[in-house]
């Protein structure tokens, strides 16, 4: 059957390396989603589930029962009786190693047992609170729509600035164009962690610290983006802006009606790589917003880790929301991102 | 003459609202901008389409690379600059103050000389380990006849996500109770506490490293790989030469430009290391095991309980240096690649 298969292609058989070759991509492909999946299907277990050791593969939750006479649902397990013969039973208090149980046929006696003839009956369950809880506990939404607003705000100005000034380095001939640009693409060599503190000041002497704009201000100019729109708008034919020019148009609007729609392909490039940027980051914002009120997703969910005693379910949720946006863009746009990344080098 | 909002022709086929918006706000700058331009001239525009942007860099930027050279010779817990007494090398004296270099225990700030031990090692570890294994995996798509697109795909996917996110899931991956200490307990009945054994740990931030960026580095290879000709192999093929040595003697030399480049931009990036170290070890734990030197600088500037802004600036200072000679070599590497 696989000589069949194999047989068909230009190259031949299957070789050894070809069996290597893809023996690795398929561990690989494992290895990258073994600990996704795992978070995912953990945010959907109960706090019980998620603390019991060791792990089930699937969610689960005890299974429970109305039982006359009970104020609240019991959860039912079986009762192995020394004899061998197994009950199902449904449990009404545990004190030490015995337990009062009671048949739910049988709702008006309850006898105990020793614990060690009992095991849980579990159902699978999804645990879909785990989603909803944190959003009226946790200020969550409020994390979540600050970031859609620092996401949002920040690509279009990315786009709208940077933009310009592409246009401007790339369709004028201007005394120190050369210097600006190179000054521009200097800005690449120099990163965050070096300039902390004085940003810092600067984010304090400009009083946006703990605020959304300081957040916002500082990451709309990026030289990849001015680099990217440039390299994108020589390859726009200046008879058009001449044409244009003699219509009298004004520059701006050349900008705005002829350059920009023609650029369509690179803004949407930068528009995706600017809102992953944007939705991921980290250091800066941790640096400038202070107050709870102000957090981004994830500085609250990484703030979150620390501060409720590791509330596993949760905490996995949040993440779940967290990355669902990225991966959706991604499944959609791949091949966009990835040919963007292996043609300009960016990330 | 030019461009008032009524005469605006209407766009073509620009039914959409987002569009329409976006027109309404535009009008709204077009008309101010097209006096300016009657008021200085057509040549001077571009100044103004270059103005917001550089005010962005200078302020965000430009002003900071130079206050961070000054702050590192200033003392005290003042934030502004104008508050802070001049102090000289003061800064740097004290970080560089060391018995022995090799050992941080005879600094006077030792764990400034703990983090730069250990950037040191997880540089070099996390260099090598991704080197290896994005080149492999570029080798490994660049052969697959079909399904490359998906593999690809797959690899790269980790890079998206966010480094919370990839240190909350793999913190979870490796818990007390997580899924591969399940799987000890079935097979070897024991459990690892991974994340609080200092050389578990330190292997762990290393491989998640790896597993989160090495995506992007193989990109980078890949298309280097697809850049070399077909039509060498073929007639290396021909002469029957050995896939082993095609790869020695062809792919790898071929390829070395890329490979170099890639091995600075690692470099670059890992002595850089925090985000990701920071929330998968709590902080740089245990103890300081993972305690990297931006998260040394972080501490020393932010903590409420040091505010120590010109020694954190010193050490911004220090590790700029190394960045910039990196980053040089890697503009001088580029540039031999292209000829």
């Amino acid at each position: 059957m696989i000589a069949f298969l194999t047989r068909t292609r230009q190259r031949g058989r299957m070789d050894l390396t070809d069996w290597l070759a893809w023996g690795w991509a398929i561990l690989g492909t494992l290895v990258v989603a073994i600990p996704v999946t795992w978070a995912v299907i953990s945010s959907l277990k109960t706090e019980a589930e998620i603390n019991s050791f060791p792990p089930a593969l699937v969610p689960r939750a005890a299974q429970t029962i109305t039982v006359e006479g009970q104020a609240k649902p019991l959860s039912v397990w079986v009762r192995k009786a020394p004899d061998g013969s197994e009950q199902t039973v449904a449990l009404v208090r545990r004190i030490g190693l015995s337990a009062t149980v009671v048949d739910p046929a049988k709702p008006a006696e309850t006898f105990r047992v020793p614990v060690s003839e009992l095991s849980q009956l579990k159902e699978f369950h999804l645990q879909w609170s785990n989603y909803t809880e944190p959003l009226k506990q946790f200020n969550f939404l409020r994390y979540l729509w600050n970031t859609v607003f620092v996401t949002v705000v920040a690509t279009a100005l990315t786009l709208f600035l940077n933009s310009l000034t592409a246009f401007a380095l790339s369709k004028y001939r201007f005394a120190g164009r050369s210097a600006v640009f190179a000054l521009i693409l200097s800005t690449m060599m120099i990163p965050l962690s070096v300039i902390m503190v004085p940003a810092f000041m600067v984010i304090v002497g400009l009083n946006l610290a703990d605020n959304l704009w300081g957040v916002i201000l500082s990451t709309v100019s990026t030289p990849t983006g001015v680099f990217l729109l440039r390299q994108y708008m020589l390859t726009i034919p200046d008879d058009l802006i001449e044409a244009a020019r003699v219509d009298a148009a004004s520059e701006f609007r050349i900008y705005w009606r002829i350059v920009l729609p023609l650029c369509a392909p690179a803004l949407a490039v930068l528009a995706i790589f600017s809102v992953i940027w944007r939705w991921n980051d980290f250091l800066w914002p941790l640096i400038v917003l202070s107050s709870p009120d102000n957090y981004t997703l994830q500085i609250g969910l990484n703030s979150l880790q620390g501060q409720f005693n590791v509330q596993w379910h949760y905490i996995l949720a949040m993440t779940v929301v967290t990355l669902l946006p990225v991966t959706v863009v991604f499944l959609f746009l791949q091949k966009y991102i990835t040919e963007g990344v292996a043609s300009s080098g960016v990330k | 003459m030019s461009a008032p909002a009524s005469v605006a022709p209407r766009g073509v086929a620009r039914g959409e609202r987002v569009g329409d918006g976006l027109d309404a706000v535009m009008r709204v700058v077009e008309a101010p901008m097209a006096a300016l331009q009657r008021l200085i001239g057509v040549a001077r525009m571009p100044y103004i389409f270059i103005l917001p942007n550089m005010v962005l860099f200078t302020i965000f930027v430009f002003v900071p690379v130079g206050l961070a050279i000054a702050y590192a010779f200033t003392g005290g817990t003042n934030l502004l600059i104008w508050d802070r007494p001049y102090v000289g090398l003061e800064n740097f004296k004290a970080l560089l103050d060391c018995g022995n270099y090799l050992e941080p225990s005879t600094c006077r700030y030792n764990l400034f000389w703990t983090a730069v031990h250990n950037t040191w090692w997880y540089t070099l570890l996390n260099t090598l380990g991704t080197l290896f294994f994005a080149l492999m995996t570029a080798l490994v798509l660049n052969r697959l006849t079909w399904g490359r697109g998906f593999f690809r795909a797959v690899f790269f996917y980790p890079v998206l996500l966010s480094p919370v996110v990839v240190g909350l899931v793999w913190q979870w991956f490796l818990a007390r109770e997580g899924l591969l200490n399940g799987f000890l307990t079935e097979w070897f009945d024991t459990r690892i506490i991974f994340l609080l054994e200092v050389g578990w740990s330190r292997a762990w931030v290393v491989y998640v490293s790896i597993w989160f960026h090495m995506g992007f580095y193989m990109l980078i290879i890949l298309a280097g790989l697809q850049a070399i000709p077909r039509d060498i192999y073929e007639a290396a093929q021909i002469d029957g030469t050995s896939q082993w040595r095609q790869f020695w003697c062809l792919t790898l030399p071929l390829l070395m430009p890329n490979l170099l480049v890639v091995t600075v931009l690692l470099l670059i990036r890992s002595v850089q290391v925090f985000d990701e170290a920071w929330v998968l070890t709590n902080g740089g734990g245990p103890g300081t095991a993972n305690t990297f030197i931006v998260q040394f600088i972080y501490q020393t500037a932010f903590s409420p309980d040091l505010r120590l802004y010109g020694l954190a600036s010193a050490a911004s200072v220090l590790m700029g240096i190394g960045l910039l000679i990196l980053t040089l070599s890697q503009l001088w590497l580029a540039k031999k690649a292209e000829v």
